[in-house]
């Protein structure tokens, strides 16, 4: 079984969030980067398939060169091989065609991309992949068992989850389920000494096939005091959310 | 400006609150642009409620191999729509379902797409929206290039707006082709509002020290008719379901009223709350990140608190309701 992990370079969920260039550019200035959360659920359960199912990973990307940290780190966890798109991503939608474009070339059994990004918060990109590639897709895949050809998926729905089957080739947006948080590795020495070896392919690309442009950025204005309430005095606070908040 | 919305139905075939606000949403934009609204659902057994939010033409499939939701199916039922009128706007909502066929359908029709829609289209040089970015810690205002759009709309960003019309009401049936992903079951906690659709959302941190101690977020939830939910190490520790974690890694919630116990309010933790309207913070250390972010805020126990609460709420609701 051959598969591809979409892997999103994303700011580390701790950093503070500041634009640059007249506001018009995340500011990446001391920020420290990491595997998209979802994505990184994703690959663990690919890993997983690796060791039980002798599955090969490629992970991709589209990025520029600095986001070759966070390839290798999918490296030092297991994936075999990396790609990265030389493109520095404008929106969704080029991110979704020059990933098709790569999988159209070089077949895979099952692609596993994240439920959204927790930068930009797309949740666009395997959607779109699937509509391009004519890929089966399951979105929110919180549970995925693959035998042969045959898939047991789960899917999140509002208030429960969805038992779905279907065939391999198929495309996921994956998030937390599919592997617990426990399940998920962290580099080891020797992991990262191996993953200096593997392979990362670069393919240059040409167009810009972008469907919107992001032209600015604000942040949302600082917030008021919050008003404290004696714990003696819960009518009060029910008051005032009737009153004031009117969120009662 | 010709608008169709995706107006979605829960299991028994009513519309969803969603479905009225972006029919708000897409009349307002007719307003300003001209233009009639369309709407299409699946199997709706109220689609004339549509016309009180402003929808010209309604559109019904009644067809019960749709009644499930099928992604397949229904985005390429909803392409052929938007085709056919010649739409120039697809307005979703930001639904699990519609946000699962929102790339899809950007690709079927060939339109600019942007989801966490927070304002009206603006028209200037270029048309421009602004959406929630960076998990609400920021705001994007989004260049749209293509000549066709889908804007899948934030949920409580714009509101419910009455606006009576006479509406047409039409049927319409699709070729359908078998689904590839066959739904064998679903599990659904049955009579519990879900945190996507809730207007109060009551959530629970480690400061609850246990699952046992959950009946104090259920009760004060039941009271409120809320939504239950709850920190990530909650749900990591077993405490509670996946499906309950919210923040950054986990559900975003937009509702009306949020209620933190026992949360202290870590940086990923508000990332996705912070967009409810109103949020009220309980907890013992008065240093809790949390008050920073909480509208209202009680320095306190909750095991001593949250009774108190329950107990006061009961009160009020039997006098108010
Ligand atoms: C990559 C990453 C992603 C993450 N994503 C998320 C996410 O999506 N959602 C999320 O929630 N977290 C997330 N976290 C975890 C986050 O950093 C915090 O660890 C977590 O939110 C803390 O949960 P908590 O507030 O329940 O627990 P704690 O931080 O342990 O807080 C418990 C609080 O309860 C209070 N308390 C104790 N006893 C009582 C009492 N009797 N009455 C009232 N109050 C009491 C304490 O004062 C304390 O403030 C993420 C972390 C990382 C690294």
């Amino acid at each position: 079984m051959k598969i591809l992990v979409c892997i999103s370079h994303v700011p580390d969920t701790t950093s503070k969030i500041n634009f640059c260039e007249n506001n018009s550019k995340f500011d990446k200035s001391g920020v420290q980067f990491v595997i998209n959360p979802n994505d990184e659920f994703g690959l663990t359960r690919a890993i997983w398939f690796k060791e039980k199912n002798n599955a090969t990973i490629d992970v991709i990307n589209v990025g520029l060169q600095d986001t070759e940290s966070t390839l290798r780190k999918a490296l030092a966890i297991g994936a075999d091989k990396a790609v990265r798109i030389n493109h520095e991503p404008k929106d969704g939608f080029s991110v979704a065609k020059f990933i098709s474009d790569y999988i159209s070339e070089n077949n895979y059994d099952l692609i596993i991309a994240g439920r959204e990004s927790i930068d930009y918060n797309g949740g666009m990109v395997p959607g779109m992949i699937s509509a391009l590639t004519k890929i089966n897709f399951i979105d929110k895949c919180i549970a995925l068992n693959i035998s042969g050809n045959s898939v047991e998926a789960a899917r999140e729905i509002e208030g429960g989850k969805e038992n779905i089957s279907t065939q391999l080739p198929l495309i996921i947006g994956g998030q937390k389920g599919l592997v617990e948080e426990s399940d998920l590795r962290i580099p080891n020495m020797r992991g990262i000494m191996m993953a200096r070896k593997k392979e990362l392919v670069v393919v240059e690309t040409s167009d810009d096939p972008s469907a919107t442009h992001s032209k600015s950025f604000e942040k949302p204005q600082p917030k008021g005091e919050v008003t404290l309430v004696s714990s003696n005095d819960i009518e009060k606070l029910i008051d005032l959310l009737h009153n004031e908040a009117k969120a009662l | 400006m010709e608008i169709l919305i995706f107006a979605e139905t829960d299991g028994e075939g009513n519309l969803k609150k969603d479905a009225y606000e972006i029919a708000s949403y897409a009349s307002e934009i007719s307003l300003e642009n001209g233009g009639s609204v369309n709407a299409l659902c699946f199997n709706a057994t109220n689609a004339e409620s549509l016309s009180d939010y402003g929808v010209n033409k309604i559109i019904n499939c009644k067809n019960e191999e749709l009644k499930n939701f099928d992604p397949s199916n229904y985005s390429k039922c909803i392409s052929e729509v938007f085709n056919n009128k010649e739409c120039n706007l697809l307005v979703l909502s930001s639904s699990s379902n519609s946000k699962y066929i929102g790339g899809i359908l950007s690709v079927l029709t060939d339109a600019s797409y942007v989801t966490n829609v927070i304002s009206k289209l603006t028209n200037g040089e270029k048309m421009t929206v602004v959406r929630n970015t960076f998990t609400n810690k920021a705001f994007e205002t989004v260049e749209i290039i293509k000549n066709k759009i889908i804007l899948a709309i934030s949920k409580n960003s714009y509101g419910l707006k009455e606006k009576p019309v006479k509406s047409e009401i039409s049927e319409i049936n699709f070729n359908i082709s078998e689904s590839k992903n066959k739904v064998k079951s679903i599990d659904r906690a049955t009579n519990k509002v879900t945190i996507a659709d809730a207007d109060i959302v009551v959530s629970g941190g480690r400061g609850l020290k246990g699952p046992e101690n959950w009946h104090l977020v259920e009760n004060l939830a039941e009271v409120l008719g809320g939504a239950t939910a709850c920190s990530k190490p909650v749900s990591d520790l077993g405490w509670r379901p996946h499906s309950e974690h919210v923040g950054q890694t986990g559900k975003p919630v937009s509702s009306n009223l949020y209620i933190a116990i026992g949360i202290s309010g870590a940086i990923q933790h508000l990332a996705g709350v912070n967009s409810s309207k109103v949020k009220v913070v309980i907890n013992t250390d008065p240093e809790a990140p949390f008050f920073k972010a909480a509208d209202y805020g009680i320095v306190g126990d909750a095991f001593e608190v949250v009774p108190k609460l329950i107990d006061k709420l009961k009160e009020f609701k039997a006098v108010n309701d």
